[in-house]
């Protein structure tokens, strides 16, 4: 069960805020874990955002590589795109 | 020896103030610096006295127009512009903005524009300053006598956008007559007195007169933006570069960009405000087509000046690109 596990660590700033926000949208199943200056945010399988949804919550257009402005760190394989971001196991 | 770091949390015993938590549905995450600068940042109670101008109506009152909401902070500014970040984008589009005026007169681009595109933009474009400066008024209308500070802080900035594009429009006119001010002049009198533009000038003139603020900004920035913007920064500067005005390109893309981002906040208006009632939604169709066939009318022969014969057909293109997306935001003529 627990090789089945991703997360991803932000920091908990107002840069991380779209992305943190697009995740809980896009993965009702994740948990979120509110530490200080941090967010941890796990999820059974696969964590994934678009860039659709971030843009949304930013209220602007969004290059989904500005997420690695604000991440601490990550666990899974990583499969991304100009339009989505995710990370999952195989 | 090994130093163990532990960390230690202080929860905060409250994240927000009360009235946003209030509106958030519960003190369970911070509000972002958006929703700090606006939810309930509308005076609503304890007015003692009434306005002086206007002595049947408080100070900030939901009377002024014809639209009802039950809430006025339904609708949300997609953008989520309050001062610093409307400030910081803003400051970047200038850094871009000032980039390419000093390259064109550095490097005498605008030389290489072939004389009766030149032409087309003293005639079309530069006179555009004074529709940018009415539009100007209108909004900080809107922000006076406006409710909510949702829609009324967007109209304060939209104002602000407004004399910034009207000064774009002066550096150009400069720049192609060398520091002259022969086309600020004779866009001015154009303006004025050029029967081709007089038409809009009047629509214009009658949107300033409006009492109900929200008609104003259905006439102003819906309909009257939904015309120039496409047809000017959309139809007519692409067709110049094509003809050798590449560079203009460059110094009115401040607008295009500033059209296509205002887009996305007046659909999002229209939407919230058609969806609160069929009473609210109707208003608006009638605002909507009244004044785009005012404007329609408007501004055809200013096209003419450009595109000539095909002048009506491109506006007509305009008119159903506008109407569509109205439709598409609950707001169907």
């Amino acid at each position: 069960m627990s090789e089945q596990k991703v997360f991803l660590i932000f920091q908990d700033t107002a840069d991380s805020r779209p992305f943190i926000e697009a995740l809980e949208q896009e993965n009702p199943a994740a948990t979120f874990d509110y530490q200080p200056g941090m967010v941890r945010i796990d999820g059974m399988g696969e964590l994934k955002i678009t860039r659709e949804v971030v843009s949304e919550k930013a209220g602007r257009d969004m290059d989904l590589q500005e997420l690695h402005l604000t991440l601490v760190s990550l666990s899974g394989n990583i499969d991304e795109d100009d339009d989505y971001f995710s990370i999952s196991r195989h | 020896m090994s130093i163990q770091i532990a960390s230690k949390e202080i929860k905060p015993l409250r994240l927000n103030y009360a009235h946003i938590a209030r509106r958030m549905g519960g003190d369970t995450k911070p509000a972002s610096r958006y929703q700090e600068a606006v939810l309930d940042v509308q005076p609503t109670t304890n007015f003692h006295y009434p306005p002086t101008w206007e002595p049947n109506k408080q100070l900030f009152d939901v009377t002024r127009t014809a639209i009802v909401m039950n809430d006025w902070h339904a609708f949300a500014d997609p953008r989520q512009y309050y001062y610093t970040s409307y400030v910081t984008a803003r400051a970047k589009q200038q850094e871009v903005m000032d980039n390419s005026f000093e390259m064109l007169e550095k490097h005498g681009l605008w030389k290489t524009i072939p004389a009766p595109i030149l032409d087309v933009v003293r005639k079309v474009l530069i006179p555009l300053r004074h529709y940018e400066y009415g539009a100007n008024l209108n909004n900080q209308d809107i922000c006076d006598r406006g409710y909510g500070a949702p829609i009324t802080s967007l109209a304060s900035f939209n104002g602000f956008d407004r004399i910034g594009m009207a000064q774009y429009l002066s550096r150009i006119a400069l720049l192609i007559d060398e520091n002259e001010e022969t086309t600020l002049q004779a866009a001015r009198e154009a303006w004025l007195n050029d029967a081709n533009w007089q038409p809009l000038r009047h629509a214009m003139e009658d949107t300033f007169v409006l009492d109900d603020w929200m008609e104003i900004m259905v006439a102003q920035n819906i309909v009257m933006d939904g015309f120039i913007y496409p047809l000017v920064y959309g139809r007519i500067m692409p067709q110049l570069a094509n003809q050798g005005g590449g560079s203009l390109l460059m110094i009115t893309q401040f607008m295009s960009e500033w059209y296509d981002e205002t887009v996305r906040w007046t659909n999002q208006l229209m939407k919230v405000i058609s969806a609160e009632s069929p009473d609210n939604a109707a208003l608006l169709k009638q605002w909507v087509s009244t004044w785009t066939n005012r404007i329609e009318q408007a501004v055809n022969p200013i096209a003419t000046l450009v595109l000539g014969d095909q002048a009506s057909e491109t506006v007509a293109s305009v008119k159903t690109e506008l109407l569509a997306r109205l439709a598409k935001n609950g707001v169907a003529v």
